[in-house]
């Protein structure tokens, strides 16, 4: 059983009720994410979303605590479980869900589908269906960035599995040995696909001391505490931004469901599933605005009402939404 | 006689391969404690262990690159690629690399691998699970290339790769994995690795397939013979490299039409070479120029249903190409 997340320490501290609005803010994303996921669910099972759909549920205070840090000249580059970066990011809900139905009104008119969210104008570059393909694609746009002085910075967020890949140590390489304004951020849910982590990697679960050889700074952290991980972000590109170089982030987290809809993750035992469910940001998170009365019930149902209310006409709007038109098939191939 | 699908002849042969020869193991991304993403290998931990059936992390060139290592050095791996379109990190240690060892050797190494790729569409796979870059690795003299439609090709030319001496890359199409069943013998027989096969034999035209491609042909030629008594050869190319020319070329001397079908985008494809082939070797002998059934250059695959379906070859569109060609 695989409980490496317990050891980290909590960082975040609650600062007073300036912290109201923003602790609500991201428990709404929260929610956000884990009512699209549930439903994106529910509209696979009736046959409204196909083919290959890989739920973020557990992994949700990753993406909303590190958007919180970046700005619109930002770049975020993400792998295939991408539907949680995108919300956060900001990405219209309707038409992320509408991708993944395969509508006109997706955002990449049903051309990507569920691992390809694309939306250049939220500087969101991608999901990535390839293992470790999105890395140096990210260390192009901070490169650019720091090329034409533009103060943004990118974020790219890859999976444990990725680290194996040669192409994650040349672009911790070549960004280090650039000073380039990058942020790897690491979501380790400790299996890639059906395969522990520990099993296809030296040296144990814990990646981050990797970055260290290439003489970035690292720091792992606890991927379920929201806060946690806002707090270790903003620290990261605060020095990305005063022109540190890359930083490195490892957030241990825990995917609740299978690697995707097909796998019931019978690798993993139930002990270990209980003990990572027991940690759920969903529940957690809340829980600790009560107790310090930085929120009441009544305010945190409003926030689950209003996310459930934005899937739910999401669900609509794409299932009100048309098919593309086959002669999009011939679109988009060449300028 | 058993039958099996597709993904149970595989695994059958498989098994049956490791049983008999211990220098054979696999590796792979989720082969062992999963039994592989589409179950290929499910089982194989248990009773080979973990010595034979070895979790690799994701990293194709590193799979590839150290199952040729142990090969040269008197092993017979699989390597198992998760799906074809994750292959493209491990090119340089297929075509650059396994392809020239028999070669760059002078003769005294061989390189025997086989390297496993399941493939293809129709899956609502879109851009990253769909794709059919068999062509590549068609294109590299030393490697062979091998597409099986048939469990019972499946099994029997899976066990040709694995007695023979040369790197094989051995392409499944998912979709036919648990799509198509057949009879399979329950013992070992080999296939051969280099022949085409004619599949539906017929006298008014010759289609040329493989893959999922062959099944929609061979519907394609039922429809049109009940329908307009057209007769319709089917040939399953099996082998893309090298190509079975002699049965292509026998075909079209026989019924003097061709048509190519492929899942992959038409342009600089196998069947740009079976088309060449076909001109080279037989143009008096064609009574029609030769057609082609092919996804439009759009780069595979658009993730929308509606898309995929417009963009795949599917029976229909084969039925009205052939009833195009034979009208002529």
């Amino acid at each position: 059983m695989n409980t490496r997340a317990a050891k980290a320490k909590p960082k975040a501290h609650v600062n007073g009720a300036n912290d109201k609005q923003e602790f609500l803010e991201l428990y709404r994303q929260m929610c956000l994410i884990r009512q699209f996921e549930e439903a994106c669910g529910e509209q696979y099972s009736r046959g409204n979303i196909r083919g290959f759909l890989h739920l973020y549920i557990g992994q949700e205070a990753i993406a909303a605590g590190v958007m919180r840090s970046l700005r619109a000249e930002d770049y975020v580059v993400t792998h295939y479980r991408d539907h949680g970066h995108a919300l956060a990011r900001g990405l219209d809900t309707n038409r992320v869900m509408a991708e993944l139905f395969g509508r006109a009104t997706g955002l990449s008119k049903g051309k990507g589908g569920s691992m390809h969210i694309f939306d250049a104008a939220k500087g969101f570059m991608g999901g990535h269906a390839i293992v470790g393909g999105q890395l140096p694609l990210a260390a192009g746009l901070a490169l650019a960035c720091q090329y034409k002085g533009t103060g943004g910075i990118a974020v790219v967020f890859f999976g444990d599995g990725a680290v194996n890949q040669g192409v994650f140590h040349e672009t911790m390489n070549l960004a280090a040995i650039w000073d380039l304004p990058l942020l790897f951020f690491l979501e380790n849910n400790l299996y890639g696909m059906g395969t522990a982590a520990e099993r296809t990697r030296a040296g144990g679960v814990d990646i981050y001391p990797i970055a260290g050889s290439y003489g970035i700074e690292a720091a792992m952290i606890d991927g379920m505490d929201v806060l946690a991980v806002r707090e270790a972000t903003g620290e990261a590109v605060k020095k990305i931004r005063a022109g540190e170089g890359p930083k490195f982030i490892e957030a241990k987290t825990y995917r609740f469901h299978g690697h995707s809809m097909a796998d019931p993750a019978r690798y993993r035992d139930h002990a270990e599933l209980d003990y990572w469910l027991s940690r759920d940001p969903l529940k957690s998170f809340p829980k600790m605005m009560l107790d310090r009365e930085l929120a009441t019930a009544e305010e945190l149902a409003v926030v689950r009402k209003s996310a459930d209310d934005e899937v739910a006409s999401a669900v609509k709007f794409s299932l009100e939404s048309p098919p593309p038109a086959k002669s999009e098939l011939f679109t988009d191939v060449y300028a | 006689m058993p039958t099996m699908t597709v993904i149970e002849a595989v695994r059958d042969a498989m098994r049956g391969e490791m049983r008999r020869d211990p220098r054979i193991f696999i590796m792979g991304e989720d082969v062992g404690a999963r039994g592989g993403v589409f179950l290929a290998s499910e089982g194989f931990l248990q009773e080979f262990g973990e010595s034979r059936v070895i979790d690799t992390p994701l990293a194709e060139s590193s799979i590839v690159g150290i199952a040729l290592g142990a090969a040269v050095n008197g092993m017979r791996p699989i390597a198992e690629i998760q799906f074809a379109d994750f292959v493209w990190p491990a090119i340089n240690q297929l075509v650059g690399e396994a392809a020239r060892v028999r070669y760059g050797t002078g003769g005294r190494k061989t390189a025997p691998i086989v390297v496993r790729i399941p493939y293809g569409g129709g899956v609502r796979g879109g851009l990253y699970h769909s794709q059919s870059p068999e062509v590549i690795f068609a294109h590299t003299p030393g490697l062979r290339v091998v597409a099986p439609a048939t469990p019972y090709d499946a099994k029997g030319m899976l066990i040709s790769a694995l007695r023979g001496d040369d790197p094989v890359v051995f392409f499944e199409h998912k979709r036919t994995y648990r799509l198509v069943r057949g009879e399979v013998p329950a013992d070992a027989y080999m296939e051969p690795c280099d022949k085409a096969e004619v599949k539906r034999p017929g006298t008014d035209l010759s289609i040329f397939a493989y893959g999922l491609m062959l099944h929609y042909a061979l519907e394609a030629a039922r429809l049109v013979h009940e329908q307009d008594g057209i007769s319709a050869e089917v040939v399953d190319l099996r082998s893309l490299r090298p190509l079975d020319t002699e049965t292509i070329l026998d075909s079209v001397r026989r019924t003097s039409k061709a048509l190519v079908v492929q899942e992959d985008t038409p342009a600089v494809s196998v069947g740009s070479e079976v088309a060449a082939v076909i001109a080279e070797h037989v143009f008096f002998d064609l009574d029609a120029p030769v057609m082609r059934v092919a996804p439009p250059e759009i780069p595979p695959m658009p993730f929308s249903p509606l898309q995929e379906a417009a963009f795949m070859p599917s029976p229909e569109k084969i039925a009205a190409a052939i009833r195009e060609l034979a009208a002529i």
